[in-house]
């Protein structure tokens, strides 16, 4: 049995459409290293240049955010499930030359 | 504060009476409810997606003032989900269109048109006189400056927000509860996350979180009904799945913390980075591109759309290589030849150029400018534009 990790619709077109995938980890930091080993173009959007989880991506074990909770460091244990929840804005694209 | 708990309430007519009979039959709305929505004046930002649900059942539901922010136009392409528009609004203001459906569905709600872009000039001007916000706007600099601009004036901020299949909802704002930015600091850098105008979006999914906002509002004025503030209600619309997940007030927010770094509004264009210089790429037109083809030179065209997107129209000699597998294609191409890369509107395409010079690509790359539908819309009118 592993860690399950939910990926929201914004970073599947990085894990080959997958919804959801499974890894190993005795830290929530571990889990998606693992995570991110397997899916080598997420990883540039879950950590920023220095390795820290990027601001715009929260990730919940349960309903808790792990910045709330031990943060990387923080315990999972076999059979949780981690859920990525990125920042979503929708719309138009953002760029300066298309504001108002 | 909260809706208009403070407010001496007016009377109602027996029409009024009669058109509002179904909330009044409910002991949670009843009269002084329904005197409570009349009394009430909501903002909505963005005439779009959200607004669309959130200006009919408000009005519907008899909200006595709305007001709506939006300096856009209809298009075309709106109307697969923003349903307060049709088609003879095409090209109209979004924000008058929206006003003149409202007065037609409830000609006894005061509407008041706002058709600006909200600026961290004018927002607490256009924000103050309302009891209620929601956020139905479709960028982050706005997101920001809604948030931050509704923390000090303490005023509730109903928010949602969508990207293709899936949905966040909930109240920023409350008396003692998180804001935006306890939950997300800050916005991701310009051109990592791809927009609904290129990743697309599920006509319904803004019909379902707009109603969830609306829901939101109205019991917000109504009062004594408990809140989405401090949970945050994911929609995956594709798994039909509801997922709900607890926002702590952050004691060190940079706004809404214990000792606020942030006091008035700021550049929300620079906060989000799309201030920062992006580094240039070399462009070359659709009718430039044309002509070199012509002239028999060699170029190798990539196409960075997605393999779905490439059905709606294949590029001709173009080799695919999707946006998400890029920094994998270094081998596949010739640097002695130049490589023309394209997509939607010429965003990612840019973005790819980028990541390759970065892997360390040596051969000289040039962005379609506009994309195909540059292509469609000055060498081959034969093609949708999309």
């Amino acid at each position: 049995m592993a860690v399950t990790i939910l990926i929201p619709t914004a970073l599947r077109a990085f894990t080959g459409r997958q919804s959801q995938a499974q890894a190993d980890g005795k830290t929530v930091g571990e889990v998606l290293k693992a995570f991110a080993d397997a899916n080598p173009d997420v990883r540039q959007h879950l950590y920023d240049e220095n390795g820290e989880l990027r601001s715009f991506v929260n990730v919940y074990i349960g309903d808790v955010n792990i910045r709330n909770a031990g943060g990387l460091g923080g315990p999972i244990e076999d059979g949780d499930t981690l859920t990525l929840v990125p920042a979503i804005a929708g719309g138009v694209v953002c760029e300066p030359e298309q504001k108002p | 504060m909260s809706g208009t708990g403070d407010k001496i309430l007016a009377s109602m007519t027996n029409e009024e009476i009669s058109r509002y009979s179904r909330h009044l039959l409910l002991p949670e709305v009843g009269m002084e409810g329904q005197k409570r929505l009349k009394a009430a004046k909501v903002l909505i930002i963005g005439a779009g997606g959200l607004g669309s649900p959130l200006g009919l059942y408000l009005a519907a539901a008899g909200v006595g003032a709305l007001g709506i922010v939006d300096f856009d136009v209809v298009e075309e392409s709106n109307l697969q989900r923003q349903i307060i528009h049709g088609v003879k609004d095409l090209n109209r203001p979004k924000a008058f269109s929206a006003r003149d459906r409202i007065r037609d569905l409830n000609p006894r709600v005061e509407v008041a048109v706002h058709n600006v872009g909200l600026t961290s000039e004018n927002a607490l001007d256009i924000l103050h006189k309302y009891d209620v916000v929601v956020d139905g706007t479709d960028n982050y600099q706005t997101r920001y400056l809604v948030n931050d601009a509704c923390v000090f004036l303490q005023i509730p901020n109903v928010y949602g927000s969508i990207f293709q299949f899936e949905g966040q909802a909930t109240v920023f704002g409350a008396e003692n509860g998180p804001c935006y930015r306890c939950l997300y600091p800050s916005p991701p850098p310009p051109g990592l996350v791809p927009s609904c105008a290129e990743g697309g979006v599920l006509g319904v999914l803004p019909g379902i979180i707009g109603c969830i906002q609306a829901c939101e509002v109205l019991k917000l004025i109504i009062g004594n009904a408990p809140s989405l503030a401090g949970r945050l209600l994911l929609f995956d619309a594709w798994r039909m799945k509801f997922r709900e997940f607890k926002i702590e007030k952050d004691p060190d927010c940079p706004v809404c913390g214990d000792n606020p770094s942030i006091e008035e509004l700021v550049d929300y264009e620079e906060f989000c980075g799309l201030k920062a210089e992006e580094e240039p790429v070399d462009n070359i037109s659709a009718r430039e591109l044309k002509a070199r083809l012509d002239r028999g030179e060699a170029v190798q065209i990539v196409d960075v759309r997605e393999a779905h997107e490439r059905e709606i129209f294949v590029f001709p000699g173009a080799m695919p290589v999707p946006f998400s597998r890029i920094t994998q294609s270094e081998n596949t191409l010739n640097p002695s030849v130049d490589a023309v890369f394209i997509c939607k509107v010429g965003k990612r395409s840019a973005h790819a150029i980028r990541a390759l010079r970065e892997v360390g690509y040596e051969g000289r790359m040039l962005n379609l400018e506009d994309g195909v539908n540059a292509w469609a819309r000055d060498v081959d009118p034969s093609l949708p534009i999309y």
